[in-house]
C-alpha cells in the first residue's frame, strides 16, 4: 500500500518534472545567450494559460488544438519583448536589466488582474480528461499528456539547438558574441530568436498546464520561482542541465510533499538551491 | 608572531615640491570636502522642512496623512535597500524578510510579554542584523544573479516557515490589542494619525542622516569601491566580506525599524503582508525609479509611487483593480529604457549640479 | 636583507602549469624586472604573490613572515601593493575618491585621506584631473591612477603590471620617469614589462620566465645576451 503511494508520488513527480524542465529551459536559453534573467517568465506562462482558457471558453477550441496558436503567439511576444525592451538595455547595469523585466512582469500580471479579475478559471472539458490506471497506479490523463508534450517539445528544441544551422549559430552566439558577429552571424537576430524560442517553450508549457490547473493572474509566480531554481541548479545556459534540474525538482516536490510535509516541500527545493550554489557556484552543469 | 603592519611608510607620499609649484596642491587640499549648499538648495530645504511640519495640520483628514506616512515608511525601506544595493552593489531580492522580522519581533514581545514596542524594535533590529550576517557569510561569494536569486529564495523560505510556525501565530499572524493608555510607551495612537506621521518622519530622517553619514565616511567609500571593482578594493586592503556584511546589516536594521513601525500602525502582522516577495520588489523598484546609490533617489521613488497607488486605490476601490500596478510596471520599464539613472537625473537638471561624488551607477553589471 | 623570498612556487590550472617551481629573492630598495613571452606566467606570479590565487606548492615570505594563505586585503595591509594588467579603476568615482579609498587604510578621516590622496595624485601628475570620473580618463592616465592608488596604501613592495603596455608612445617617457621617481623614494619594485628598453633603464635585475619556469636571473645586460631568453622570445632559429 505505502509502496504504491511512493511509486505514485515518484511518477507524478516525473510527469511534472518534464513540464518544469520545459519552463526552465526557456529561461535558461535566454540567459545563456545574453546573461539576462527574464523575471517576466512566469507571466508569459500565465498569458499562455489565459489564451488557452479564452480560446476554449469563447470558441470552444480544445487546448490541444490551441497549442500551436499559443506557441506562435508567445514566440511573437518574446520577439517583441526583445526588440521593444531588451535590446535597449543589453549593456545597461544588471540592476536595470532586472528592473526592466520585473516591470514587465508587474505590468502583465496587473493587466491580467484588471482585465480578467483575480478569480481562478478552469478549463472544464477537454479532449484529455479523467484518470487512467496503469498497473494499479492512477494517473491523470492531462498530466500524462502534459509531460509527454513537454518532453516532445524539449526534444524538438534540443535537436534544433544541436543539429540545425540556426541552432549552431545560437550556440556560437552564446559562447562568444564577438566572435559570432565576426563570423557573420546576425547577433541581434539571434537574440530575438532566443527570446522567441524561450517564450514559445513557456507558451507550450502553459497550454499543457491549463488542461489541469486553474489559471489566475498569480499563477506564474510559483512556476517562475521553480524555474529560477532549476536554471541555477542546472547551470545558467545549460539545456540538458535544465532537463535534469527540472526532473530533480519534480521528484523533490513529490517526495518532500509525501515524506516531510506538503507545506514544506518548497523549503526543501529552495534549500537545495542554496546548498548547490554555495558549494558549486556555477551550478551543477556548465553552459551549453 | 603576527607580521608587523606596514604602518611606517617606506615611501611616504613625497613632498609636492618635486612636482613644481606646490601651490596647486595646497589649493586643491584647501578645497572643501563637500561643496556648500547653493542658495536655491537652502531655500528649498527650509521650505520643504516647514511644509513637512505644517502638512498634517493643514490636511487634517486621515487620507492625506496616511499617504504621507506611507511615503515616509516606503522611503525608509527604499533607502535601506539602497545602502546594500545602491552603494555596495549587492542586489537583494529578499529584503522583505527583515521588515517581517522587525514587525514580528516587536509585535510578539508586546503581545506575549507586554514589552514596549520601542524595546521590541531594538530586539528586532538586532535579530535582523544577525540574520543578515548569517545569510551573508555563505552567499557573498555568489556573483550577480546567483546572489540575487539566493536572497529571493531565502525570503521565500522565511515566509513559508513563518506561515507554518504556530508559536508566532502561523498564517493568522499576530493581532495587537488596542490600548488607550500610555500611548507613547505602547507606540499606539488611536485618536489621530499625527503622532504616527511625526514618528515615521523621524525614522525616515534618521535613516537618511545615517546614509548621508555613511556616504561621506570610510564605510561609504569602501562600499562604493566594492560595488565598482571588488578585486581592486581587495588589492587596496579592503576586507570585502566584512564590508558587504556591514552593508547588509545596516540595511537590515532600517528595514526592521520600518517593520516595527508598520506593525504599530496597522496593529496586525501576518506573513502574507510583511514577508512577501512583492514587498521586496516594490522597495527595489522605488529605489531604482528614483535613482540608486544616491541619497535622494529612494525618497523620490517613494514620493512618486505611493501617491499613485494610494489614489488609484481610493478612486477605483478595493485593490484599485491593480491599475496602480499597471502604471508602476509600465513606468519602471519606461524609466529603465529612457532614464536608467532614475528620476533623480531629471531633478538634477533642475537643481544646481550636486557634488560629483554622489553620482553613482546601478550596482555591478 | 631580502624583503621578499619566494621558494618553489607552483601553480597549475587544470593541465597547464602556469608557474613551475619558481624561486627568487628581492632585496629591499631593488627594482626587479619580470620578462617573458605571453603565457610565461608573469601575471600568475603576481596573483600568487598578492594572495588572489592560492599556490599549489611553495612558500612566499615577506619581510621574513610567510604570507601564503592570507587574503589579498591582508597582504596589502602588510605592505605589498599591486596594479592590474587589465586596469580596474572605480569607474563611477572621481580620481581623488579612487585614491582616497586606498589612503583610508591609514585614516578613517575623509579630510586627512583626501589630503594624502592629493599628495599622491600630485606625485603621479594627476592633480588637475582630481574631480574627473575615472571612466573619463585616457589609458595612460588610468595607469597613473592605478599606480597612485597602490602607492597610497603606503606599500614597502609595489608590483606593477605592464606600466607601458597599451599606452600611446607619448605617454611612455612620463611613466618611466614616474617609476624612476618611485625608485628614488626608496620603494622596492617588481615590474612586468615587455619593453626591453624600459627595463634596461629601470631594472637592477631581471627575471626571465618561459612556460612557467624561471629560465634566467641576472642584470639587464646579462639577460639581454642570455641565449635562452632570446630563444624564448624569437624561437630557436634566431638565436
Amino acid at each position: 500500500m505505502t509502496q504504491d503511494i511512493i511509486i505514485q508520488a515518484i511518477i507524478s513527480g516525473l510527469l511534472m518534472g518534464f513540464v518544469y524542465a520545459l519552463i526552465a529551459v526557456g529561461l535558461s536559453l535566454i540567459f545563456g545567450l545574453m546573461e539576462i534573467v527574464n523575471f517576466a517568465h512566469g507571466e508569459f506562462l500565465m498569458l499562455s494559460m489565459y489564451t488557452a482558457f479564452w480560446l476554449w471558453s469563447l470558441f470552444g477550441l480544445d487546448p490541444l488544438f490551441a497549442l500551436p496558436l499559443c506557441a506562435a503567439l508567445m514566440f511573437t511576444l518574446g520577439i517583441a519583448t526583445h526588440y521593444g525592451i531588451i535590446r535597449h538595455i543589453l549593456h545597461a547595469p544588471m540592476l536595470v536589466q532586472i528592473c526592466a523585466t520585473f516591470g514587465l512582469a508587474i505590468f502583465l500580471r496587473a493587466s491580467a488582474q484588471f482585465l480578467w479579475t483575480p478569480d481562478p478559471r478552469t478549463i472544464t472539458t477537454s479532449l484529455v480528461e479523467g484518470r487512467v490506471e496503469i498497473l494499479g497506479i492512477f494517473l491523470g490523463l492531462p498530466q500524462i499528456v502534459a509531460s509527454v508534450g513537454s518532453l516532445a517539445a524539449f526534444a524538438l528544441l534540443y535537436l534544433f539547438i544541436t543539429r540545425s544551422d540556426t541552432g549552431l549559430a545560437l550556440q556560437a552566439t552564446a559562447q562568444d558574441r564577438q566572435a559570432a558577429s565576426l563570423m557573420g552571424i546576425p547577433v541581434d537576430r539571434m537574440y530575438a530568436l532566443g527570446w522567441g524560442i524561450g517564450s514559445a517553450c513557456v507558451g507550450v508549457a502553459g497550454v499543457l498546464l491549463a488542461t489541469f490547473r486553474p489559471v489566475d493572474p498569480e499563477v506564474g509566480a510559483l512556476y517562475a520561482l521553480l524555474a529560477y531554481v532549476a536554471v541555477a541548479l542546472g547551470g545558467f545556459g545549460s539545456i540538458l542541465g535544465s532537463l535534469f534540474a527540472g526532473l530533480l525538482i519534480g521528484q523533490m516536490e513529490a517526495l518532500a510533499g509525501w515524506l516531510i510535509d506538503p507545506s514544506y516541500k518548497y523549503v526543501v527545493i529552495f534549500s537545495l538551491y542554496l546548498v548547490v550554489v554555495v558549494l558549486r557556484p556555477q551550478g551543477l552543469f556548465g553552459r551549453f | 608572531m603576527a607580521p608587523p603592519r606596514a604602518s611606517a611608510p617606506a615611501a611616504t607620499p613625497p613632498p609636492a615640491a618635486l612636482d613644481g609649484p606646490d601651490s596647486a596642491l595646497r589649493a586643491a587640499q584647501a578645497e572643501p570636502l563637500h561643496p556648500p549648499l547653493s542658495g536655491r538648495q537652502k531655500t528649498l530645504g527650509i521650505l520643504g522642512a516647514a511644509a513637512l511640519v505644517a502638512y498634517p495640520f493643514v490636511f487634517n483628514t486621515p487620507f492625506p496623512q496616511h499617504v504621507m506616512i506611507m511615503i515616509f515608511l516606503y522611503g525608509m525601506m527604499a533607502q535601506s535597500w539602497n545602502i546594500m544595493a545602491g552603494y555596495c552593489g549587492q542586489i537583494s531580492l529578499g529584503h522583505a524578510m527583515f521588515f517581517g522580522i522587525g514587525a514580528y519581533s516587536s509585535a510578539f514581545l508586546f503581545v506575549t510579554y507586554q514589552i514596549s514596542p520601542w524595546l521590541g524594535m531594538l530586539v528586532g533590529i538586532v535579530i535582523a542584523m544577525a540574520a543578515a550576517a548569517v545569510i551573508g557569510l555563505p552567499t557573498f561569494r555568489l556573483r550577480g544573479h546567483y546572489f540575487a536569486i539566493a536572497t529571493l529564495v531565502i525570503g521565500e523560505i522565511v515566509q513559508i516557515v513563518v506561515q507554518r510556525w504556530e508559536f508566532i501565530g502561523a498564517a493568522t499572524g499576530i493581532w495587537l490589542p488596542i490600548i488607550r493608555e500610555n500611548q507613547l510607551v505602547n507606540f499606539q495612537f488611536n485618536d489621530s494619525k499625527i503622532p504616527y506621521y511625526f514618528i515615521a518622519l523621524g525614522f525616515l530622517i534618521v535613516a537618511c542622516l545615517a546614509v548621508r553619514h555613511m556616504e561621506r565616511s570610510r564605510l561609504g567609500f569602501y562600499f562604493r569601491a566594492i560595488r565598482e571593482e571588488p578585486e581592486a578594493a581587495r588589492s587596496l586592503g579592503v576586507n570585502i566580506t566584512l564590508y558587504k556584511s556591514l552593508a547588509f546589516m545596516l540595511s537590515a536594521a532600517f528595514m526592521a525599524m520600518a517593520g516595527t513601525f508598520y506593525a504599530q500602525y496597522v496593529l496586525v502582522v501576518d506573513p502574507e503582508v510583511v514577508f512577501p516577495l512583492t514587498l521586496s520588489i516594490l522597495v527595489l523598484l522605488m529605489a531604482v525609479m528614483g535613482g540608486v546609490g544616491t541619497l535622494w533617489g529612494p525618497l523620490i521613488g517613494a514620493a512618486v509611487l505611493i501617491p499613485l497607488s494610494e489614489t488609484t486605490r481610493i478612486l477605483l476601490g478595493g485593490t484599485g483593480g491593480a491599475v496602480d500596478l499597471i502604471i508602476y510596471g509600465a513606468l519602471i520599464v519606461v524609466i529603465c529604457l529612457f532614464k536608467p539613472e532614475g528620476l533623480i537625473g531629471l531633478v538634477r537638471q533642475w537643481l544646481p549640479a550636486p557634488p560629483a561624488e554622489r553620482e553613482a551607477d546601478h550596482g555591478d553589471s | 636583507m631580502a624583503i621578499l623570498e619566494v621558494e618553489g612556487l607552483t601553480k597549475k590550472f587544470g593541465g597547464l602549469i602556469a608557474n613551475n617551481d619558481i624561486s627568487f629573492r628581492v632585496e629591499a630598495g631593488e627594482i626587479l624586472g619580470l620578462i617573458g613571452p605571453n603565457g610565461a606566467g608573469k601575471s600568475t606570479l603576481f596573483e600568487l604573490l598578492t594572495g588572489f590565487y592560492p599556490p599549489d606548492r611553495g612558500a612566499i615570505r615577506f619581510q621574513g613572515h610567510p604570507i601564503v594563505g592570507l587574503r589579498p586585503d591582508r597582504i596589502n595591509r602588510l605592505g605589498i601593493a599591486r596594479t592590474f594588467q587589465k586596469l580596474k579603476p572605480f569607474q563611477n568615482m572621481t580620481v581623488v575618491e579612487n585614491v582616497m579609498v586606498a589612503a583610508m587604510q591609514h585614516t578613517a578621516n575623509p579630510r586627512k585621506a583626501r589630503t594624502q590622496a592629493l599628495e599622491t595624485l600630485s606625485f603621479v601628475g594627476l592633480l588637475e584631473m582630481r574631480n574627473a570620473h575615472a571612466k573619463a580618463l585616457s589609458t595612460g592616465q588610468r595607469k597613473r591612477l592605478e599606480m597612485a592608488r597602490a602607492m597610497a596604501t603606503r606599500p614597502r613592495l609595489l608590483l606593477l603590471d605592464e606600466v607601458t603596455g597599451g599606452v600611446d608612445q607619448r605617454s611612455i617617457p612620463g611613466l618611466i620617469e614616474l617609476v624612476g621617481r618611485l625608485r628614488r623614494e626608496g620603494m622596492t619594485l617588481i615590474l612586468i614589462e615587455h619593453n626591453m628598453q624600459v627595463l634596461m633603464s629601470l631594472a637592477d635585475r631581471v627575471l626571465a620566465l618561459h612556460l612557467g619556469r624561471k629560465i634566467a636571473d641576472g642584470t639587464p645586460t646579462e639577460i639581454q645576451n642570455h641565449r635562452g631568453v632570446i630563444e624564448s622570445y624569437l624561437g630557436a632559429a634566431y638565436a
